[in-house]
């Protein structure tokens, strides 16, 4: 591989590991922790889930599996743009 | 058949499962030993880091603390399923591109530094040992309540299966063990899991069944917070310590989870980086199938207890009651002498008090269910206890045996010499954690806290940053680590052993408790590590090279 495909698949990377990791702490921290009390007052539709809570317990949880398959297929994706793949 | 003679058929078939594997998956080289040849599937990899991750406490005692703490009990949710968005974002890819066989290997190549490799193994070797003396002892304690022999047999029992498997496979025969045992912990998580969720919500799918609706326009959650104010009890939904507590402590347990070793060496064992990607997701997916089991575990057994206990006559209570009073986990003390349980928030008031790793334990017979359900649940337990133990024993043999021995003491030792001493370090390793988990020291409990918070103010930030500073140098990584060690040590040994009688949030640092300040501890092991760095020389151009490898695909 080149310095310069090096260089944007580095910087690709990083770049999905910052919006990644932003929904990361926006679920857990956010959502579950900080913000829990004042979603409360709302449900998940349909559920009698206070809204707060479901973050903590269920929705962060969830959001964390879809996360990591999402970081799976955009590094999928740019390898197979970069020409660097393993099969 | 009675509840102890299925627990008998169903342990016996599952260590007959587990023996029959290890015999199948015998460890032929060191590669073998250490990292399964490199050769495990992605999906297997992912299963078997869920058996490995998934601990006594997480099986028996999770959701006994998240009933007892409500929306408090979040943190150890949330905290031990984060930690993998770390591990598959920061930590595995990078490690496998790497391509050695331990953490300890990994520090002291990327900081070209003896010295590091040492501090790590010290680091490894404390944090295996203090985790796998509670293992052996969830095994022995499993085993005393349902088998009716001796805690000690228990532990004896156990030692001697771990010892067959992990001697003999190494990693390969840990791998495909493991495999077997998540499918059996997580068959017996859910199943009782699933009886409750029918017979509260009526539907068989717990996470559903926890918010569902019923006619009144309630859900399960409802019903137990109306039943937890009518007796006192903090609100299930809104309990909670303080906020910032909150958050440091979940951020210790995803660092510290990223950060264990243990966990760590599983991605070495798949063929391809990308493996190492998907093999965490994979892994996550198998774990969350029993975290988000947990709270309607919680929310369900709980409900079940107060239900058809409280308020009831004592000489009018289901058997299982009395049955689990003689084992302690149940005490009953009839305050006001009427004969009714009353089981109150108020301490001064309340008859009964329930241990909290009686929900898992006690669900199936809480919840009426058949008496194979009982015995699947005993199977699960050490499932998930012998599978944690078996891979902390296997990072204690290697640490020895290829950092320790091959690494330091004795570099030209052979092939064969270096997998007869990786077996006789495991076989070391499993005697000393059984004579752990024979003679525990009086704080084994408070120990888990101090594993968490060693490996996120010690591996973690260490790992982290050698892989995203190039500029990280070896004594700024030495510094930083002893700095975040020493921090975060003192502070829990002081509040757990030297002054206990100040464990309390008004004498905490801004009302941080011991199980959060390994958060305090990485961002001192930051702060020393990066000051050091810059006052330093840069490290040498091979190792700059090195990073660069570490960062490109393949």
């Amino acid at each position: 591989m080149n310095e310069r495909d090096a260089q944007l698949y580095w910087r690709s990377n990083l770049r999905y590991l910052a919006a990644l990791l932003s929904i990361w702490f926006a679920v857990s921290f956010g959502c579950g922790v900080l913000f829990a009390p004042w979603l409360n007052q709302w449900r998940l539709p349909g559920t009698g889930f206070k809204l707060g809570l479901w973050f903590a317990q269920q929705g962060s949880i969830y959001t964390f599996v879809v996360l990591i398959a999402v970081y799976v297929a955009l590094m999928a994706r740019l390898e197979k743009r970069l020409g660097c793949y393993e099969e | 058949m009675s509840v102890q003679s299925w627990t008998f058929v169903l342990v016996g078939l599952s260590f007959a499962l587990y023996v029959g594997l290890a015999l199948w998956a015998k460890a032929r080289s060191t590669r073998d030993f250490y990292v399964a040849d490199g050769a495990v599937h992605p999906v297997v990899n992912g299963m078997a880091t869920a058996a490995d991750w998934m601990s006594a406490a997480s099986f028996l005692s999770m959701a006994g603390m998240v009933a007892a703490l409500g929306h408090g009990g979040s943190v150890y949710l949330m905290g031990w399923t984060g930690g993998y968005v770390l591990l598959a974002l920061l930590f595995a890819p990078y490690l496998r591109r790497f391509g050695r066989f331990t953490v300890p290997a990994f520090v002291g190549d990327r900081y070209g530094s003896q010295a590091a490799r040492i501090v790590a193994v010290v680091c490894a070797l404390f944090v295996s040992f203090t985790y796998v003396a509670g293992q052996m002892r969830g095994v022995g304690i499993v085993f005393s309540r349902f088998l009716e022999v001796s805690i000690d047999t228990g532990v004896w029992i156990g030692m001697a299966i771990v010892l067959f498997y992990a001697v003999l496979g190494g990693m390969k025969g840990i791998t495909y063990t493991q495999v077997a045992q998540y499918c059996v912990l997580i068959f017996a998580y859910l199943v009782p899991a699933i009886f409750l969720s029918l017979r509260i919500a009526g539907t068989p799918v717990p996470q559903w069944g926890l918010g569902a609706l019923d006619e009144t326009g309630r859900s399960a959650i409802d019903r137990l917070d109306g039943l937890q104010r009518e007796l006192g009890f903090a609100s299930y939904s809104e309990g909670g310590g303080g906020l910032l507590d909150m958050l440091c402590v979940t951020a210790a347990l995803m660092a510290g989870t990223a950060g264990l070793p243990h966990v760590i060496v599983r991605f070495y064992t798949v063929p391809k980086v990308r493996d190492a990607r998907s093999s965490a997701g994979w892994a996550l997916l198998f774990i969350a199938l029993l975290y988000t089991t947990a709270p309607a575990v919680a929310v369900f057994a709980r409900t079940s207890l107060l239900e058809t206990v409280s308020g009831r006559p004592y000489a009018q209570l289901p058997d299982w009651f009395k049955k689990w009073e003689g084992t302690g986990l149940i005490r009953f003390d009839d305050k006001n002498g009427d004969g009714v349980v009353q089981h109150l928030g108020d301490a001064q008031a309340n008859e009964l008090i329930v241990d909290r790793d009686i929900l898992v334990l006690a669900s199936p017979e809480i919840g009426g269910l058949p008496d194979w359900v009982a015995g699947l649940v005993a199977a699960g337990g050490l499932a998930a206890a012998l599978s944690t133990a078996a891979g902390l024993l296997l990072v204690v043999s290697t640490s020895i045996s290829h950092d320790l021995l091959k690494g330091a003491l004795w570099p030209s030792i052979t092939e064969r010499g270096e997998l007869f001493f990786a077996r006789i370090s495991a076989a070391v390793a499993v005697l000393v954690a059984g004579y752990l988990g024979l003679n525990p020291p009086g704080f084994v409990a408070q120990v888990v806290a101090f594993a968490f918070g060693l490996a996120a103010s010690s591996f973690f930030l260490t790992i982290l940053l050698g892989v995203f500073s190039r500029r990280m140098n070896a004594p700024g990584a030495i510094s930083g680590m002893l700095a975040g060690l020493s921090f975060t040590a003192s502070y829990i040994v002081y509040f757990k052993f030297v002054a206990p009688a100040l464990n309390t949030p008004e004498h905490w640092w801004w009302g941080i408790s011991p199980e959060g300040i390994g958060v305090l501890g990485a961002l001192v092991n930051f702060a020393v590590a990066l000051c050091v760095a810059r006052l330093t020389p840069p490290p040498p151009a091979h190792l700059s090279k090195l990073v660069d490898l570490l960062r490109s695909p393949r």
